[in-house]
């Protein structure tokens, strides 16, 4: 029997292998932010360890980063603080770190693509779930706790157990690409699977509707890979994998006889089998607006907010969750999604802050203005995303409409720096989680596409971006 | 890490599905950069209202749980974020043993790491478990639960089973296999970054 392209890349990294037990799995790529990795970096301190491969190590601070002028001091001192434990750490361990005041500084997951960090067929590990999104590049990628943080530090390697195989194809062609984005498919999977159904598993994605994608589009699927509970989440490199990584600042020097290698083997045989199927038929799917406190808790931008029930299919829990859900993000069952009147807009986070999804939202733009009581705010992914779309004059068309342009970083996604939500404030965030506070304690989250989190910010309450003209 | 011992207490019932980490420790309180003092922060917004006067409702501050070291929860508990510090918070706070139907795939990772034992049991058996009154005894080694009626056996890796039992340290015993990593490193294909 042949074996999944999950399979290959795991056979291609065991280190140990013993029956019925973990094995150890080495990694090639670690990346490192400020906020899980002090504990580990004192870990190795207390036990009089050292970074085994600190040239297979990359750092950069994106979690608590403030996102307004760099020039000025971190005002809050406990992030201040992490930030120079950071710094300490990366010089006394000698890693490479990308700083607050870096061209290449960004969410670890935009900038690892971006610098083509990031490889076809490698192993990559951060402590942060979102790696997931490393995995558009053929890559697995996983995040970790801080634990398994010293532990890469100190011996390259983890111990793992193997995960389960879940294919899912996303078979079709969407009808209208630039109204229904990959936030989209991704949603909808989730929402057909549940966000414990890819738990204990590595997702591989493909069909058309995925090769279709391009890479970006690609990272936003992975990187919601474990909003859907997977560990991982794949895609078998082409060449629009290998064009993307081609001549950036770190791509290998032996990089075309890497793709010649790669071209060979990073894909699923024909006979291999999976332990679990789904198939998404996206001919059909509307853009999703996230109603719940999950990601799960998604529907149609044309239906209305669900009642406990019909959510729950008879499920006693589920019910209950959605009750506290709709409590919380207090909606009302019957209210049409279009209804849902908003106060903040984020187009950000690891999940929509690339050049791709800037330029998206900008297209629904068109010389309009926020709406009055909408405060909006555009943080690119990196530096480098961010000085792209000035170059291209993208940071005009969202300033000239009141929307914020500001620096890089993680910022609302998680609210660790000052971009929070009040409480009860009603967000559009082209982010990963809706999850209870987590843009800010009682701040309310629904999850969308940059396309329509931008036309939010226009109009005050969300809309059918199907009808716009968005060329 | 400290090996794990027998335990005899009564259960915190916390009757949810979906308890993400965000909820298990909010983020304003993932900036500290050492391990300890993180469980005065646990389920910090459900604790606390927004004055951080404690919200009776919720189940943590029933004094009754005061000294409860086991958790009985709903579905993929610890979802969401990698974050380790909800597994210090619980720990911090006093909890040894969460039971579950499910738990997300890190946070169950995370948990070996630090001492506790996730379990997963079936939801029919975790309902009666949540309306227990007496005290469980959870007996790691013979991978058994006891209340006063009943004795219900649970499922364990053992690999993960000896690391709780033996209180073992990851690294130490990894780098045993330093040559193999070696050996590894020679015939890798993927260049150094940098």
């Amino acid at each position: 029997m042949g074996k999944t392209l999950f399979e290959k890349i795991w056979d291609a990294h065991v280190v140990v292998e013993k029956e019925n037990n973990p094995s150890l799995i080495y990694i090639d790529r670690h990346l490192v932010h400020e906020v899980t990795s002090p504990q580990a970096f004192d870990g190795l301190r207390m036990n009089n360890r050292h970074v085994r491969r600190p040239d297979l190590t990359i750092a950069t601070m994106d979690h608590n980063v403030p996102t307004n002028d760099r020039s000025l001091p971190i005002l809050d001192q406990t992030s201040a603080i992490q930030i120079q434990t950071l710094e300490k750490n990366c010089k006394d361990f000698g890693i490479k770190l990308f700083d607050i005041n870096s061209p290449n500084q960004g969410i670890v997951h935009v900038i690892g693509p971006q610098l083509g960090i990031t490889l076809p067929g490698s192993t990559i590990v951060c402590g942060d779930s979102h790696t997931s999104t490393h995995g558009a590049f053929g890559a697995l990628a996983f995040g970790i706790g801080t634990s398994d943080v010293e532990h890469v530090l100190a011996s390259q390697t983890i111990w793992l157990e193997k995960p389960k195989s879940f294919q899912i194809r996303v078979e079709g062609k969407r009808k209208n690409p630039q109204a229904v984005t990959a936030k989209d498919i991704v949603l909808s999977i989730i929402k057909k699977i549940g966000t414990s159904g890819g738990t204990g598993t590595v997702v591989e994605y493909s069909g058309e509707g995925i090769t279709d994608l391009s890479m970006e589009q690609r990272m936003t699927v992975c990187n919601m890979s474990i909003e859907a509970g997977a560990r991982a989440g794949l895609i078998s490199p082409d060449d629009k994998t290998f064009d993307y990584l081609r001549n950036r600042q770190y791509t290998p020097k032996n990089y075309e006889s890497l793709v010649q290698n790669w071209k060979e083997n990073l894909k699923t045989d024909p006979d291999a089998e999976f332990d679990k199927t789904f198939t998404l038929h996206i001919d059909g799917i509307a853009p999703q607006v996230s109603w719940g406190t999950n990601p799960g808790m998604t529907c149609d931008i044309s239906e209305v907010v669900p009642t406990p029930e019909d959510y729950s299919k008879g499920d006693h829990n589920q019910k209950k969750a959605a009750e506290k859900a709709l409590e919380y993000m207090d909606l009302k069952p019957g209210t049409p999604i279009t209804e849902i009147k908003i106060d903040r807009v984020f187009i950000g986070s690891c999940t929509n802050a690339r050049l791709e999804d800037l330029i998206e939202a900008s297209k629904a733009i068109k010389g309009r203005k926020v709406a009055k009581n909408v405060r909006a705010m555009v943080v690119p992914g990196s530096q480098m995303v961010k000085k792209q779309a000035e170059e291209m004059g993208i940071d005009k068309i969202f300033t000239d409409a009141n929307f914020e342009w500001r620096e890089a970083g993680c910022s609302m996604c998680l609210g660790m720096n000052p971009d929070i939500l009040s409480p009860g404030e009603r967000c559009a965030s082209t982010s990963n989680r809706n999850f209870e506070g987590r843009q800010g304690t009682g701040g309310r989250t629904h999850l969308v596409s940059p396309v329509m989190a931008a036309t939010a910010a226009l109009e005050g309450h969300f809309v059918d971006v199907r009808k716009l003209d968005l060329n | 890490m400290e090996k794990f011992k027998k335990i005899k207490t009564i259960v915190t019932p916390l009757d949810q599905v979906n308890v993400d980490t965000d909820q298990i420790i909010p983020k304003q309180f993932l900036k500290l950069v050492q391990k300890s003092g993180f469980g005065k922060y646990l389920f910090f917004n459900w604790r606390y209202d927004e004055n951080e006067n404690q919200k009776q409702d919720f189940i943590l501050n029933n004094k009754k749980y005061k000294n409860s070291k086991i958790l009985v929860t709903g579905d993929n508990f610890g979802c969401g974020s990698s974050r380790e510090h909800a597994v210090w918070a619980l720990q911090d706070y006093g909890f040894s043993v969460i039971i579950a139907p499910s738990f997300a795939d890190i946070f169950y990772s995370n948990c070996f790491k630090n001492g506790i034992l996730p379990i997963n049991l079936d939801e029919k058996i975790i309902d009666k478990l949540k309306n227990e009154s007496g005290e469980l005894e959870i007996d790691l080694e013979n991978q058994m639960i006891k209340t006063d009626s009943e004795q219900i056996s649970f499922d364990i890796d053992t690999h993960k089973k000896k690391i709780l039992l033996e209180g073992l340290d990851d690294i130490s015993q990894t780098l045993q296999f330093e040559d193999k990593i070696s050996e590894f490193e020679k015939q890798s294909i993927i260049p150094s970054v940098l």
